[in-house]
């Protein structure tokens, strides 16, 4: 029906008729097409894991504070009884969202139920000095439950020679590489905390290192010291306190829901304040969004320029055929309809340049998306944010569907001035135009 | 009641410093069904006439009416419409679609008219026949000779049927068999469907068939006589 349409069939033949304009105009269409689907897919890759992987160093999706201390970082900033609050967080939050799945879900429960709850794990911190044999650091030590804390954190998994600790009570302590370097130890070796306790009171506790972590980033090997939670408490005099609970929930898309439904479990709890990781890490959200900024100003410029280079086809294939518009207006097409015949001719170049793009870029895209994209300048930034040296592009149909729909839509506007210009055809001087 | 009416036209053209008089003061009335030949020498003024009559160009004073409705002052979507229902036109240089077969051109105005395809077909199909181009319907235009080009040009102007035919030098390309088949489809056309006709030309051949003849010079009418069609 449409192939059959006169308007149709016009507009078909007369974007042939210049075979190579045509499909130059077409071949910078599909370019930047491939271009966005390509560089839109990867960023958001990239982002996703720079999100991830940051969060999941220590940060987690949400935490659980006393109030002020993300800013003041006090001892005596403490949760009380956080322990048993967790397990009720820990409970309520994996029952509630159980819940929910159930019936759509409940074959995957078994097997992906580990997956799919949320992971909660208490830490306390205080600063102390560390003294090997020869050498003494201020650091920042952390209280962990053995546990739950490989749940919710990727550092116990990044042991690079020992083990992780093993029981909450043992006198045991887990530290970065740079750390141990700097004081000079080695496993085995024992290790002398000094600081204050909770009370004020002094404290003080000799433990083994039993695993030693590398994660590659100076900064985390320079400053990770985690000993189990109960040792952290009777050292530091913290009573049943600790100073946050990490939540870690499966997807970052979860977050939101969690985090309403935490705060519900907290509002008996004035004196308590849940953070999400935006808060926690307000750099990474900038940073990602900075980086979208000036991407979206290269492909703006790169939209421009396809659009200029539409409208230059448009325009000269209008002004060409300026005596057969003549023509047709004479025989009785309106200049409405002519309009409408560039701007189809203009969107079915449109189309084809659509559905080209995205069928190539997609095809590049799933093709990096089995072997990974790695290129110059990757390992620097890989360091900054935690990123591996290949990336995995992430494709939704959104991302995919994202930057050519703005190239055909910018198409589409570029022919609307070519077209508007025949309502200013003189039919006879048309006709008396060469052509 | 008259079908074409145009009440003292003038149009002069600017080449320039140059002023060139187009239409001087040109008033005339043709009614429905009139067969009428508008003769001039060239530069007098017919294509200019026409122009007016179709609406394809504007007077700069005057007044021109169609079927009882004032045209000239028109807006273009309005004239292309009115062109489209009540006019057909043969140009005096063919001006066929490069991109559209013979078929398809001869099809072209049904086409926007939006008349179905099988009727199309059929009466497109009939009228290849009777100016004697069957077996050229899927020809482009620049794969034809100058007369067939032209046939398909006065093909495409009647075939839809309108109330008024305006031809410009409809049989400049043609050979004498050739222009007298197609003054007689005009007549046939005139008699049968009481179709209007106003064509401009020098040719002898053309003025024989008019039941008026309206002399031109210098874009004013110069003499207005009925006659005896042969
Ligand atoms: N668009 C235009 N611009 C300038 N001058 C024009 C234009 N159209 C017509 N003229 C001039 O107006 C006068 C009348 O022209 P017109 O085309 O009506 O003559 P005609 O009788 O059709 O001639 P011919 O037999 O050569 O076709 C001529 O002098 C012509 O040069
Ligand atoms: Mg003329």
């Amino acid at each position: 029906m449409l192939l059959n349409n006169i308007t149709f069939r016009l507009a078909w033949r007369n974007l042939w008729r210049q075979p190579r304009r045509t499909l130059l105009t077409l071949g910078a269409m599909v370019f930047a097409n491939i271009i966005l689907v390509c560089m839109i897919s990867l960023q958001f890759g990239m982002y996703g894991l720079m999100i991830d992987n940051t969060l999941s160093m220590l940060t987690g999706h949400l935490k659980v504070l006393a109030l002020n201390y993300k800013d003041d970082g006090k001892i005596r900033q403490s949760i009380d009884e956080a322990e048993t609050l967790a397990r009720q967080l820990r409970n309520d939050l994996n029952r509630l969202k159980n819940k929910n799945f159930e019936g759509e879900s409940a074959a995957n429960n078994d097997t992906e139920g580990e997956n799919n709850s949320v992971k909660i794990a208490v830490r306390g911190k205080a600063f102390a000095l560390a003294s090997s044999e020869d050498r003494s650091f201020g650091i920042l030590v952390m209280g962990v439950e053995p546990e739950h804390e490989p749940q919710v954190s990727s550092i116990p998994g990044l042991i690079q020679r020992g083990r992780y600790l093993s029981d909450s009570k043992a006198e045991e302590i887990v530290i970065g590489s740079v750390l141990a370097r700097n004081l000079q130890v080695d496993l085995d070796d024992e290790i002398t905390l000094i600081g204050s306790g909770h009370d004020g009171s002094f404290a003080a506790a000799v433990i083994t290192v039993v695993g030693i972590t590398q994660s590659g980033m100076t900064d985390l090997d320079r400053s990770i010291a985690q000993m189990p939670l109960q040792l952290f408490q009777e050292t530091f005099a913290m009573g049943n306190g600790a100073h946050e609970i990490v939540i870690r929930a499966p997807d970052l898309s979860d977050v939101e829901e969690i985090s309403i439904r935490a705060q519900r479990l907290l509002d008996d709890r004035p004196s308590l304040v849940l953070h999400d990781w935006d808060d926690l890490e307000p750099g990474l959200k900038q940073s990602i969004q900075a980086d979208l900024f000036s991407a979206w100003f290269m492909y703006g410029v790169l939209i421009t320029l396809v659009a200029f280079s539409v409208l230059n086809t448009m325009l000269m294939s209008v002004l060409e055929r300026t005596r057969e518009f003549g023509i047709v207006m004479s025989l009785g097409l309106t200049p409405g309809r002519l309009g409408r015949l560039v701007i189809l001719e203009t969107a079915i170049m449109g189309v084809l340049g659509l559905a080209a793009g995205i069928l190539i870029g997609t095809g590049l895209v799933a093709w990096a998306g089995i072997y990974g994209i790695t290129f110059p300048g990757m390992d620097e930034m890989g360091k900054q944010f935690n990123l591996p040296a290949r990336i995995y592009p992430d494709l939704t149909v959104f991302q995919l569907a994202l930057g050519p729909s703005i190239v055909f839509a910018a198409t589409l506007l570029s022919s609307l001035w070519p077209a508007l210009r025949l309502h200013w055809l003189e039919p006879v001087q048309a006709m008396r135009a060469a052509g | 009641m008259s079908d074409i009416r145009c009440v003292n036209l003038c149009r002069t053209f600017h080449q320039g410093d140059i002023t060139v008089t187009g239409l001087d003061h040109v008033s005339i009335d043709i009614k429905k069904g009139e067969f009428v030949c508008l003769v001039a020498p060239s530069g007098g003024g017919k294509t200019t006439l026409l122009n007016a009559i179709g609406g394809l160009d504007k007077p700069d004073s005057g007044e021109v009416w169609i079927a009882g409705k004032r045209i000239d002052n028109m807006g273009k979507s309005a004239l292309a419409e009115m062109r489209l229902n009540n006019i057909g036109f043969v140009f005096q240089a063919y001006n066929l679609i490069p991109v559209l077969t013979a078929r398809e051109n001869i099809e072209f105005v049904m086409e926007v008219q939006g008349i179905p395809a099988a009727d199309r077909h059929r009466r497109s199909a009939a009228i290849l026949t009777e100016v004697g181009l069957e077996g050229l319907e899927d020809r482009r235009p620049a794969k034809m000779s100058g007369g067939q080009q032209q046939r398909v040009a006065v093909a495409r102007a009647i075939v839809a049927k309108p109330e008024i035919v305006l031809a410009d030098e409809p049989t400049a390309n043609l050979d004498s068999s050739s222009a007298e088949q197609l003054m007689d489809l005009f007549v046939s056309l005139n008699k049968n469907h009481n179709t209007t006709f106003v064509i401009a030309t020098h040719d002898q051949r053309v003025m024989e068939y008019a039941r008026r003849i309206v002399k031109m010079l210098d874009g004013r009418i110069d003499q207005d006589i009925p006659q005896d069609p042969r």
